[in-house]
């Protein structure tokens, strides 16, 4: 018989019971769940870090991985914004304020908030509502010292599949922070740039050794961003990317989500540019 | 440890004590056309005679006379399913009459389990499937739960099959070590030594003889020819790292036209460790059962993303299992995930050979097929 060192439990394999407090419909397709476990000791333990994801489990349905868009510091309630795109979660849209749910997590590693303490932070994202990073730029405003120069960079096929228009319109407002969006299909009263994120380096301040760049959206937009980015200098360590793939388990078990040899459950979502950047080169990995 | 030396009959006092000692003994048995491991009562039950013929996409049993047990190489599973099952519930879900949910997670109380009969591969897998399931961020508890009491009796492999590799990949035919009870076959008995506390306590229960020299003598010839045995290669280790940087090789598309993505090979691999998660809920609604199911990287749901699929094309399927059996394996786990035992060359409907494939990509001396 050969010992088995560290005993088991089931933690994080079965979900625990969660009320939906409200539901907020951002665009037609897109919504938040702020949620509440049922159990006051569970939701009072609970902790996680911004660009973690939960497992949300629709009874009888099945579950999907969902970013945790809420402030790590607000017990109060765990915030999701979802897009309805596949069968759990068009089935969580028709959910309302008082259903419960089962939510096993948070899983994953987050992004490197203390590696951009003191730094001037860049976010770029493509594609619709990207939820990873709305928790990082909460975080970022809401301790708002502890980081320098913030620049929100946001690409968007059509102009109206901008989420949060009014949000990025306030934090442009803000003092030391820079908002450039682009549309590749503009509108008439697109004010922003038309073309795509990589287009707007030029306007963003993007200073080598001082700027940390964190990205989430589509890879391939992520792939140019990066090559784009190390031509300007900024040094490979100092960018992070949140990858996404299919996901059953969220706990490094089921297979699913491995990038080559990453399990992005476990190893991410977010990865430190070197880790993955042969992986990224790669189409179909 | 001291080898010691039992006759042919006595395994069935090593079956009793088994039992007695309150496990679910499961041996080789033949089963539909096939040696599987099964519950066994009696030694009368085990494949005596027996001998295998593998090669790519083909497997035979034929009766050839032999006084020996265990003249055959590995048959299509052996302790995967026993410990990863094929399909488990996870928890269950319960709905009460205000549509609030409770969840129960899935009890594991089976009694502990033996396996007579396992081969070094299968020992080599086990460590393997160890470290995916009880040494990540979450050990896995159905897992743990039968691993945690579980009693290997190996025998080392005399007749590897002409499918076998364990030789080239260090895992076999003879074990290491991972074994509560090693056993060699003889023609007229068995040489047995213990490797863990365990597996003595249950060798002094038998009635045993010291080994004489002859004996030694015999296992030692046994074992060498064993590996002589074994026509097939893997590339070594260094040129194995090179496969992932080989994604653009035209010979993805080669194997591609004969690959069926059926999904045999990672089904049959002792290490695959893949499952969907799957929910079957209750015709009344009140409640759902939420399970686990083997699954294969040859399906499109396994790569499935947002209403598009990472892995689109047998091209692509195919790369990830060589790419992750051979390569991921080391970055994730810190060796290889192919223990060599073949298994996925025989059970492939048309034969495609992992280890002239591999050869093929790495620009290694191509494996000797059959
Ligand atoms: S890859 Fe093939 S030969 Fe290697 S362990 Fe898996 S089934 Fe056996
Ligand atoms: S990804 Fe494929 S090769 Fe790797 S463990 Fe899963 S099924 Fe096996
Ligand atoms: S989601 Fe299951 S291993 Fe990552």
């Amino acid at each position: 018989m050969h010992a088995i060192d560290n005993a088991p439990d089931t933690a994080g394999l079965v979900p625990l019971a969660a009320e939906i407090i409200q539901f907020i419909q951002e665009t037609p397709s897109i919504f938040t769940l702020r949620l509440r476990f049922t159990d006051p000791a569970a939701h009072a333990a609970y902790r996680f870090a911004p660009g973690q994801f939960n497992m949300l489990y629709l009874p009888g349905v099945g579950e999907v991985p969902i970013s945790i868009v809420s402030d790590p510091q607000d017990e109060h309630l765990y915030d999701h914004t979802i897009r309805a795109v596949g069968r759990v979660t068009h089935a969580l849209a028709n959910l309302r304020e008082g259903s419960r749910i089962g939510v096993r997590g948070p899983f994953g590693r987050g992004w490197p908030l203390t590696e951009a303490q003191g730094r001037d932070v860049v976010i770029v994202t493509g594609g619709l509502g990207c939820a990873p990073v709305v928790s990082v730029i909460n975080y970022i405003l809401k301790r708002r010292a502890q980081f320098g120069h913030l620049t929100i960079m946001q690409g968007v096929r059509h102009a109206d599949d901008l989420i949060w228009r009014e949000r990025y319109e306030a934090w442009a407002e803000l003092p030391d922070t820079q908002v450039l969006l682009a549309a590749s299909d503009g509108s008439p009263i697109w004010p922003w740039h038309v073309g795509h994120v990589p287009d707007l380096f030029d306007q963003a301040r993007l200073t080598p050794g001082v700027s940390l760049v964190m990205m989430c959206g589509p890879e391939g937009m992520m792939r140019a961003a990066s090559g784009d980015l190390i031509a300007r200098g900024i040094p490979e360590r100092d960018l992070w990317m949140s990858m996404e793939r299919n996901m059953h388990c969220g706990m490094g078990l089921c297979g699913h989500c491995q990038m080559g040899p990453k399990f992005v459950c476990q190893d991410g979502p977010v990865f430190n540019y070197p880790e993955i950047k042969a992986l990224l080169a790669r189409k179909g990995v | 440890m001291q080898r010691r030396f039992i006759p042919r009959q006595g395994l069935e006092p090593l079956i009793r004590q088994t039992l007695d000692a309150g496990y679910r003994l499961h041996a080789p048995q033949s089963t539909d056309g096939a040696i599987l491991y099964r519950p066994i009562h009696h030694s009368g039950q085990l494949p005596w005679g027996l001998h295998d013929h593998q090669a790519p996409g083909h497997y035979r049993l034929l009766d050839n006379g032999s006084p020996r047990a265990f003249a055959w190489a590995t048959g299509p599973q052996a302790l995967k399913p026993l410990l990863f099952r094929p399909s488990e519930p996870i928890w269950t879900l319960d709905l009460d009459s205000d549509g609030r949910p409770s969840f129960i997670g899935a009890a594991h109380t089976e009694a502990p389990l033996a396996l007579l009969g396992l081969r070094p591969c299968d020992l080599a897998a086990l460590a393997l499937q160890d470290a995916h399931f009880l040494h990540g961020p979450y050990p896995d508890p159905a897992y743990a739960a039968r691993r945690r009491g579980l009693l290997t009796i190996a025998v080392n492999c005399s007749h590897p099959a002409a499918t076998c590799f364990c030789a080239a990949t260090g895992d076999g035919p003879n074990a290491q070590g991972g074994y509560d009870l090693l056993l060699d076959e003889l023609d007229d008995g068995y040489l047995i030594e213990s490797g863990s506390a365990v597996g003595k306590t249950l060798l002094d229960r038998l009635d045993t003889l010291p080994a004489t020299d002859m004996q030694l003598e015999a296992m030692a010839t046994q074992r060498a020819s064993a590996v002589r045995a074994q026509q097939r290669k893997l590339p070594n280790a260094e040129q194995l790292a090179r496969l992932p940087a080989q994604h653009d090789h035209p010979h993805w598309a080669e194997v591609a036209e004969r690959c069926l993505a059926c999904g045999n090979c990672t089904a049959v691999c002792p290490t695959c460790f893949c499952h969907a998660h799957r929910e079957t809920p209750a015709l009344d609604g009140q409640s759902s059962v939420h399970s686990r199911e083997w699954d294969s990287c040859f399906t499109s749901g396994h790569s499935y993303l947002h209403g598009h699929v990472v892995h689109t094309t047998t091209r692509e399927r195919y790369r990830q299992w060589l790419t992750h059996k051979l390569a991921g394996w080391v970055e994730q786990y810190g060796r290889s995930g192919c223990v060599g035992c073949g298994r996925c060359i025989t059970w492939c409907p048309v034969g495609i050979d992992l280890t002239v494939e591999s050869a093929a990509l790495v620009d290694a001396n191509p494996a000797q097929g059959e």
